[in-house]
């Protein structure tokens, strides 16, 4: 992953909600940005791509823990995605792409693949 | 081999019984069955009759469905009344032909007795036993003011009953010196009478009446044998019950004395192939007037013909518990204390208004029988001490004392034997429930699916409920109630947690009550809890990342990820401009446009940046949200009611806004529908509904619990005749205590059926206050009701709350690729695979 990546500045930490996603747009796609204050480390980029349903909705799914794992439910189907690996919960053969997130200064940075990349929203 | 042919005379309850269980028989495919029936319609509840006038239809009452006796090959004959029996050759005889049988099973049931009165067979002079029959008493309500019936006992108060719900000034003319006879004694028919009369309802007892002329002032005169006289429009007899052994009599077949075919433990009559079940057979000089008995001997007969040797009719129990015109009746076993030796107990509370009587044997050890007046909530205890032959404990008073006064608690269920009768309507045992446990069931609602227990009368569900969870807890099955990982509580006790400790965030609630995170169950239940606690906006930013996409966008989310947008239409009523302002932001928008059950307009396909747009356009024409994002009161529909229809007798829109506007906005548990309906036609469907208001001439019926959708159920009736304000106070109560004690996602017609005690006991607690919390009920409502705001409103205004309806925060242009779309019926759909 780290070969081949590009950083994108995608929005301003004020832009994040303390507890909850928001969806951003990238040359990979679109992606959703998790803002976890009281966990290490703060910030998880996952696909906003549902494989479930097919929509783009993972931003605005409901964060929490289960069985030890980090997780969004999808708002549609309810599946639960772990924010860390990507693996679904429910079914671990689907796994959707994760993404580096940093913070610089009030700055959101993501890291996607350098090419565009079609498999992100396959 | 051909089949043998197997013919019901009669489809009631009794006969319709049979066949449930005939048909399930391993001789059942050995014939063909015909069946029956002088009415038009499909057997029928006949126990429930007077409910046809507080709404109820032929198919609310209904024992099956035409579907059932076609899928079970059963050639049904309604309207067909059988003539004749030739038993030498084996034939019955209708209007429409002759048909064969090899064996006939007669449930003619019985017919109302008419005291031979001059002048009973006037106008305005009925019996009380059909659906016909209260077709006729309804249509000759029809301008009355009074009716009378003839006959104070058990059916004859569910007929005065009927009158009352008629709008009648009701009154009851008995010829003994008491109400009930048969099943009570001079103090309980003193207390009974004293409450019927304080619910308006006239009683005259010791009244012989002599002859029914023209009246007066009213229709009819009844003149009595003391020299005196009542006038009133109309008369129902309900003066007992006789046996239709018409045909039996007719084909030579033994027949008792004063009427009844004569049958052995078999229920076979003097002909080996003719067999009589119900009310129309006489066992052991015997006629038995009530349902459970009859079921008993459709069971034994039904046993019989599938060469079951050991099947027999050995009696039945008469008790029976009632509701009459809202009064606690329970008459037990040997109720006037016949059994030589026996001695009694009384214990009469006038100021609470119960009188409790028990009938012990000599040796004070066992329960003979029992009379109840004004509550019932001793009865199943009672009931199993007598029907077990349970010993008493050494102070049988403590029974029937209050418990207060050192009462017993009810007989736990480990006391009752294996043989214990828990349902009586389906003759289900204690070990019965016990082996459907043993054979996988672990809840109550599969014990019930399995045994169908308390699924007759219902009179057993708490006593059912208690058997089975303590036979559950004794198999070390723990059912855990726990809200999720993270919350070892119930929504009911998460609710309490927040209320006692004012705990106004879900951080707090966790850290202190929980562990973890939380998840997509904990979070947007506690985001329900503290709504309906402190009715905070649900976008304050504390709350944002409990609530479900629906609410964090108050809007509903579609299969590809656009939202519908349902605004607020209180009572189904909208002015053309409100309409045609719909319209234009529908059209202006593109968005697919159609119309909901709940009498509103839903418009599909909007994007989450759209979403604040629509609003504000919206709420510029005088909309307000919906909720139909929310577990929230959704609608209150409506008929148009007495300002317009020809039939209305209140007005069901001037209601139905009103309370629609004062619920909206309430977080419950799930979500909530109402509807009000201006007459008994109930055309705005109250009946299924969480709420359900029928106008009467006096007020309002108040139906609750009720449900459509996936588990259809019919509301209950809670309370009649109802004021404005005393619908609305409680709808506040009922609502409250729903709110307060549900479960997480818990429809109300869920929540009736697990709670313990039922509807009785939610009376108690709304009505009579028993609980003691109405005023804090009340207090809460008002508090929720005086800071509603509408959601969207104050979301448009607050640009820090419009940023979130961005779909890609840092690309607002960039359209969402996989939403695509094709057009269908003059409308724009979504793709159904797009590429």
């Amino acid at each position: 992953m780290s070969n081949n990546t590009q950083q994108c500045s995608v929005c301003r930490l004020r832009d994040l909600i303390p507890g909850s996603g928001i969806a951003v747009w990238t040359p990979a796609g679109p992606v959703a940005i998790f803002y976890l204050p009281e966990q290490t480390p703060s910030m998880y980029g996952i696909s906003h791509h549902d494989p479930f349903s097919g929509a783009n909705v993972l931003a605005r799914g409901i964060t929490g823990d289960l069985k030890g794992h980090l997780v969004v439910a999808s708002p549609i189907y309810k599946q639960h995605f772990d924010l860390r690996t990507g693996v679904c919960l429910e079914d671990e053969n689907v796994r959707i792409p994760t993404y580096q997130v940093h913070v610089d200064g009030g700055d959101v940075l993501v890291d996607v693949p350098a090419e565009e990349d079609e498999a992100a929203t396959a | 081999m051909s089949k043998k042919n197997l013919i019901v005379v009669g489809n009631g309850m009794v006969g319709h019984h049979f066949l449930e269980q005939f048909v399930v028989s391993d001789v059942a495919t050995e014939y063909r069955i015909l069946v029956f029936g002088e009415e038009k319609q499909l057997a029928y509840d006949r126990v429930h009759l007077s409910e046809y006038f507080a709404g109820s239809t032929h198919a609310d009452l209904a024992m099956g469905t035409a579907d059932w006796y076609a899928s079970n090959g059963i050639d049904l004959h309604l309207n067909e009344q059988v003539t004749a029996i030739d038993r030498v050759r084996k034939i019955v005889t209708t209007p429409r032909g002759d048909y064969s049988y090899d064996e006939l099973v007669l449930a003619t049931g019985s017919y109302p007795f008419v005291p031979p009165i001059d002048g009973r067979d006037r106008n305005h002079c009925f019996v009380y036993r059909t659906l016909k029959d209260l077709d006729a008493i309804r249509a000759s309500a029809q301008g009355g003011k009074t009716g009378v019936v003839v006959g104070g006992g058990l059916l004859g108060l569910e007929a005065a009953n009927a009158l009352k719900s008629l709008g009648l000034e009701a009154h009851v003319v008995e010829f003994a010196p008491r109400l009930m006879p048969v099943q009570l004694d001079a103090e309980g028919g003193a207390l009974l009478r004293q409450k019927i009369e304080d619910l308006g309802v006239s009683v005259h007892t010791e009244k012989a009446t002599t002859a029914i002329v023209e009246g007066e002032a009213a229709r009819l005169r009844m003149t009595f044998s003391d020299d005196t006289h009542l006038e009133t429009d109309l008369i129902v007899f309900s003066a007992g019950i006789r046996p239709q052994d018409t045909l039996a009599r007719a084909s030579g077949l033994e027949v008792g004395e004063r009427g009844g075919i004569v049958v052995n433990n078999q229920c076979t009559t003097s002909d080996p192939h003719i067999h009589a079940i119900g009310e129309c057979a006489l066992w052991n000089q015997r006629i038995f007037g009530l349902v459970a008995p009859g079921y008993t001997m459709a069971r034994t007969l039904a046993a019989a013909l599938n060469k079951d040797s050991s099947a027999a009719f050995t009696g039945a129990d008469m008790s029976t518990k009632l509701k009459l015109l809202g009064v606690d009746v329970g008459s037990i076993g040997d109720a006037h204390g016949q059994t030589p030796g026996a001695r009694n107990i009384r214990f009469n509370d006038e100021q609470a208004g119960y009188y409790r009587r028990m009938v012990v044997s000599n040796d004070g050890k066992k329960l003979l029988g029992a009379i109840l007046v004004g509550d019932n909530s001793k009865y199943d205890t009672l009931l199993q001490y007598a029907l077990n032959g349970i010993d008493l404990p050494a102070n049988p008073e403590s029974l029937i004392l209050p418990d207060s006064e050192g009462g017993a608690p009810a007989l736990g269920p480990d006391a009752l034997p294996e043989g214990a009768t828990i349902c009586s309507c389906h003759n289900v045992s204690k070990g019965d429930i016990c082996s459907a446990i043993d054979a996988g069931c672990s809840d109550l609602g599969s014990v019930k699916g399995e045994t169908r227990a308390s699924t007759g009368c219902g009179g057993c569900t708490a006593l059912l409920k208690t058997v089975v969870d303590s036979e559950l807890a004794k198999r070390g099955v723990s059912v855990s109630k726990d809200l999720c990982e993270h919350f070892p509580y119930t929504r009911q006790e998460l609710f309490h947690l927040v209320r006692v400790n004012g705990i106004r965030t879900f951080g707090t609630l966790i850290s202190q009550h929980g562990k973890g995170h939380g998840c997509d169950i904990c979070k947007p239940a506690v985001a329900s809890i503290l709504a309906s606690c402190w009715n905070e906006h649900i976008l304050a930013t504390d709350h944002v990342p409990l609530q479900d996409t629906n609410d964090t966008f108050m809007a509903n989310m579609q299969k590809n990820g656009t939202y519908s947008i349902v605004p607020r239409v209180p009572g189904g009523e909208i002015t053309p401009d409100k309409l045609i302002a719909l319209g234009e932001v529908a059209k202006e928008y593109d968005l697919y446009t159609k119309i909901t059950g709940g009498q509103r307009v839903d418009l599909f396909g909007a994007t989450l940046s759209e979403l604040p747009e629509i609003w504000e356009k919206l709420i510029a024409a005088g909309f307000e949200t919906g909720h139909a994002y929310g577990k929230a009161l959704r609608t209150v529909k409506s008929c148009v009611g007495s300002t317009w229809c020809r039939y209305g007798v209140q007005d069901s829109v001037g209601m139905a806004i009103e309370l629609e506007n004062r619920y909206k906005g309430l977080r419950a548990p799930h979500k909530v529908k109402m509807a009000v309906s201006g007459c008994t036609r109930e055309c705005a469907e109250a009946q299924s509904k969480d709420f359900g208001v029928i106008a009467t001439d006096k007020g309002w019926n108040l139906y609750i619990c009720g449900n459509g959708g996936m588990r259809p159920r019919h509301a209950d009736l809670f309370a009649t005749d109802l004021s404005d304000e005393e619908l609305i106070r409680t709808i506040d109560r009922v609502v409250m205590f729903y709110v307060r004690t549900a479960d997480r996602l818990q429809r109300t017609s869920v929540w009736m059926e697990n709670l313990e005690g039922g509807i009785d006991y939610l009376k108690q607690v709304v009505l009579k206050d028993s609980l003691g919390i109405c005023t804090e009920l009340d207090q809460h409502m008002a508090d929720i009701v005086s800071t509603y705001q509408c959601e969207w409103k104050t979301a448009v205004e607050n640009p820090e709350q419009r940023k979130r309806f961005r779909e890609f925060v840092n690309a607002t242009e960039q359209k969402d690729p996989v939403q695509q779309w094709t057009e269908e019926r003059g409308q724009r759909r979504p793709l159904a695979d797009p590429a």
